[in-house]
C-alpha cells in the first residue's frame, strides 16, 4: 500500500507542477517564447492574493476572482510593451529581457514584502482530507489536481474550438501569413500572455496555500514548470499535465527512498526522458 | 473604367537591393489583370508591396483611399486579399479552419461562406477535416483561393497559382475565376504561364528587373512584343 500511496502523493503533486507550467506551455506554443520570468510571475501572483486576502479580508480562493484579472491586464501590458518589442528572428533578445525581469521582479518583491516567508490561509480545508480505499489524499492536493485538469482541458478546448484559438495556432504557424488573413499577431500574442497569467494566479493560489513563499522561490518554480513542458514536449497542453506528474512522481518515489533525494529525483527523471525521447512524451507533429 | 487599385511609383527595397522601380498599375472595378514576367521580374514583391507585407514608396489607393503605408491585417480589412506564393496554408489547422479563419476580420455576411467555396471546390468537402497541408498541391491551391475569398475581397491577388501544379489541375483551378469575378471582385493574377495569362485576362502587364515593360490587352500584344518585354531580348 505505501507504493500505491506514493504514487497517488506522486500525481497529485504532479497536479501543482502542471499548473506551474501550462501558461508557460501556452505560450511557449504560441510565440516560441521562454519566459524565464515565468516562476516569479507566479509568485508575484501569489503576493497579490495575499495582498487582496488581507485588504479586502477575503478567503484565498474568493481573492482569486480580483487577483486573476488584474494578472490577465499585467501580462497583456508585459507582452505589448515589452515582449512583442524584442520577439523576432533572433530567440536571444526575449531571453535575455526575461531574465532581467526575473531580476526585477524578485527585488522588488524583497523590496515591497521582505524577504520573509508567507503563507495563504484558506482555513480548515488545508488539513482535511479524504478516505480513497485503503489510501487518505488531501483536500487541498486533490483540489489541485483537479483545477490543473480543468485549467488544462479549457485551455485545449480554446486552442482547438474557437476562432481565438485558431487565431493562436494559425499565427503560430506562420506569423506573416496570418497578417494577410486580417490578425495582427503582437495583439493575439498579448492576449495569449494575460491568459497565461491567468493561469499562473491559479498556480500562485494553490502554491501559496500549500507551502510557503518569499520572493527568491520563483526560479525553482520555473525550473519545475519548464521541465514539465520538456517533457510533455513542447507545445503539447496534456503533454505538460503528463510532465507535471512524471515529475511529481519521481520526486514522491525520490523522497520514499531518501528524503534528501527528493528534488534530485525530479530532474533525473526530466534527464531520462530528454534521452529516451528528445522532443518529450507527446511532441507536436509540425514542430 | 474608373480605377479601384491604383498603384503609382511603386517602389520597393530588400536591404540595399531595390525590387521594384517606379511600377505603375491600375485594376478597374471587374477587372482581370495578369502580371507576367520571369523570376526575379519583382511581381511577388509588388502583390507583398500591396498587402503592407513589404514596406513600399509610392502611393496605392484604393477606391480613392491611400493605403500606402497601412500594416497587412488593415489592408486586408480595406478589401484586398492575397493567395500567397506557395499556397501558405496553416498547417495546424483542418481544411475547414484554413477557410474559416479567412473569415477571421471580416465583419457580417457576404457573397463568400465555407458552404460557397465548397460549391465553387467541390472536392474540398470531403477533405474538409483533414490537415490543410495532408492535400495535394491542386487541393491546397484551392484551399488558398477559399481561404482568400472568405474575406469577401474587393480585389484578390492570386500569386503564382499555376506553379508546380499539372495543367489538368491548373484547368480546374483557373475555371474558378469567372465565378469569383461574377461576385463582383476584381483580380489580379501573378503567372509565368504566358498562355494561362492571356486566356484569363482583361489586360496584361509584363514585368522585368523591377519594372513595368509592356503592358496591353492580349488581343493587341503581339507574341514578338511579349517576348520582349519578358526576356529583354528580340525572338
Amino acid at each position: 500500500m505505501t507504493l500505491l500511496d506514493t504514487l497517488v502523493q506522486g500525481v497529485l503533486l504532479g497536479g501543482l507542477y502542471a499548473l506551474f507550467a501550462a501558461g508557460l506551455s501556452l505560450v511557449f506554443g504560441i510565440m516560441r517564447l521562454v519566459n524565464l520570468a515565468h516562476g516569479d510571475l507566479i509568485v508575484m501572483a501569489a503576493y497579490l492574493i495575499l495582498g487582496v486576502t488581507s485588504a479586502l479580508g477575503l478567503n484565498p480562493f474568493a481573492a482569486v476572482l480580483i487577483a486573476a484579472p488584474v494578472m490577465f491586464a499585467a501580462g497583456w501590458l508585459l507582452q505589448t510593451y515589452v515582449l512583442n518589442r524584442v520577439l523576432g528572428e533572433d530567440i536571444l533578445p526575449p531571453l535575455l529581457v526575461t531574465f532581467g525581469l526575473s531580476v526585477v521582479i524578485q527585488n522588488g518583491l524583497l523590496q515591497g514584502f521582505s524577504a520573509d516567508s508567507r503563507k495563504l490561509a484558506a482555513g480548515a480545508i488545508e488539513a482535511q482530507s479524504l478516505a480513497l480505499g485503503p489510501i487518505s489524499v488531501g483536500v487541498m492536493p486533490l483540489l489541485t489536481l483537479i483545477s490543473a485538469v480543468v485549467v488544462i482541458f479549457a485551455l485545449n478546448r480554446l486552442f482547438y474550438r474557437t476562432a481565438l484559438g485558431r487565431a493562436f495556432r494559425a499565427t503560430s504557424d506562420d506569423a506573416v501569413t496570418a497578417q494577410l488573413m486580417g490578425i495582427r499577431p503582437q495583439s493575439v500574442f498579448a492576449i495569449a500572455t494575460g491568459i497565461a497569467m491567468v493561469v499562473a494566479t491559479i498556480a500562485a493560489l494553490y502554491l501559496g496555500v500549500r507551502s510557503n513563499f518569499d520572493p527568491s522561490i520563483g526560479p525553482a518554480r520555473l525550473l519545475y514548470a519548464f521541465e514539465a513542458v520538456i517533457i510533455g514536449g513542447l507545445g503539447s497542453l496534456w503533454g505538460t499535465l503528463a510532465g507535471g506528474i512524471v515529475i511529481g512522481v519521481a520526486q514522491a518515489l525520490g523522497a520514499v527512498v531518501n528524503p534528501e533525494w527528493q528534488i534530485l529525483s525530479g530532474h533525473v527523471a526530466f534527464v531520462a526522458v530528454l534521452l529516451l525521447r528528445p522532443r518529450g512524451l507527446f511532441p507536436r507533429a509540425n514542430d | 473604367m474608373t480605377a479601384l487599385l491604383d498603384i503609382l511609383g511603386l517602389t520597393a527595397n530588400y536591404g540595399d537591393f531595390q525590387a521594384l522601380f517606379g511600377v505603375d498599375l491600375h485594376l478597374g472595378a471587374g477587372e482581370t489583370v495578369a502580371i507576367i514576367g520571369a523570376n526575379g521580374a519583382g511581381k511577388t514583391t509588388l502583390m507583398r508591396a500591396i498587402t503592407g507585407i513589404v514596406r513600399a514608396g509610392g502611393s496605392i489607393t484604393l477606391d480613392g483611399k491611400n493605403i500606402t503605408a497601412l500594416p497587412a491585417p488593415e489592408v486586408l480589412m480595406q478589401g484586398i486579399a492575397m493567395v500567397p506564393e506557395g499556397r501558405k496554408l496553416f498547417a495546424s489547422l483542418s481544411v475547414e479552419e484554413n477557410l474559416l479563419i479567412g473569415a477571421h476580420a471580416r465583419k457580417g455576411n457576404g457573397q463568400w461562406s465555407v458552404d460557397a467555396i465548397y460549391q465553387l471546390f467541390p472536392v474540398l468537402k470531403d477533405r474538409r477535416l483533414a490537415p490543410g497541408t495532408a492535400l495535394s498541391g491542386g487541393q491546397q491551391q484551392m484551399v488558398a483561393i477559399g481561404r482568400a475569398l472568405m474575406s469577401n475581397p474587393r480585389v484578390l491577388l492570386c500569386d503564382e497559382i499555376s506553379l508546380g501544379l499539372a495543367p489538368v489541375v491548373i484547368r480546374d483551378i483557373y475555371a474558378a475565376v469567372p465565378r469569383i469575378k461574377a461576385a463582383g471582385t476584381s483580380i489580379i493574377v501573378v503567372e509565368q504561364d504566358i498562355g494561362q495569362a492571356l486566356k484569363i485576362a482583361d489586360r496584361v502587364y509584363c514585368m522585368m528587373e523591377g519594372r513595368v515593360t509592356l503592358t496591353g490587352t492580349p488581343a493587341t500584344l503581339s507574341r514578338d512584343a511579349i517576348h520582349n518585354a519578358y526576356f529583354g531580348v528580340s525572338a
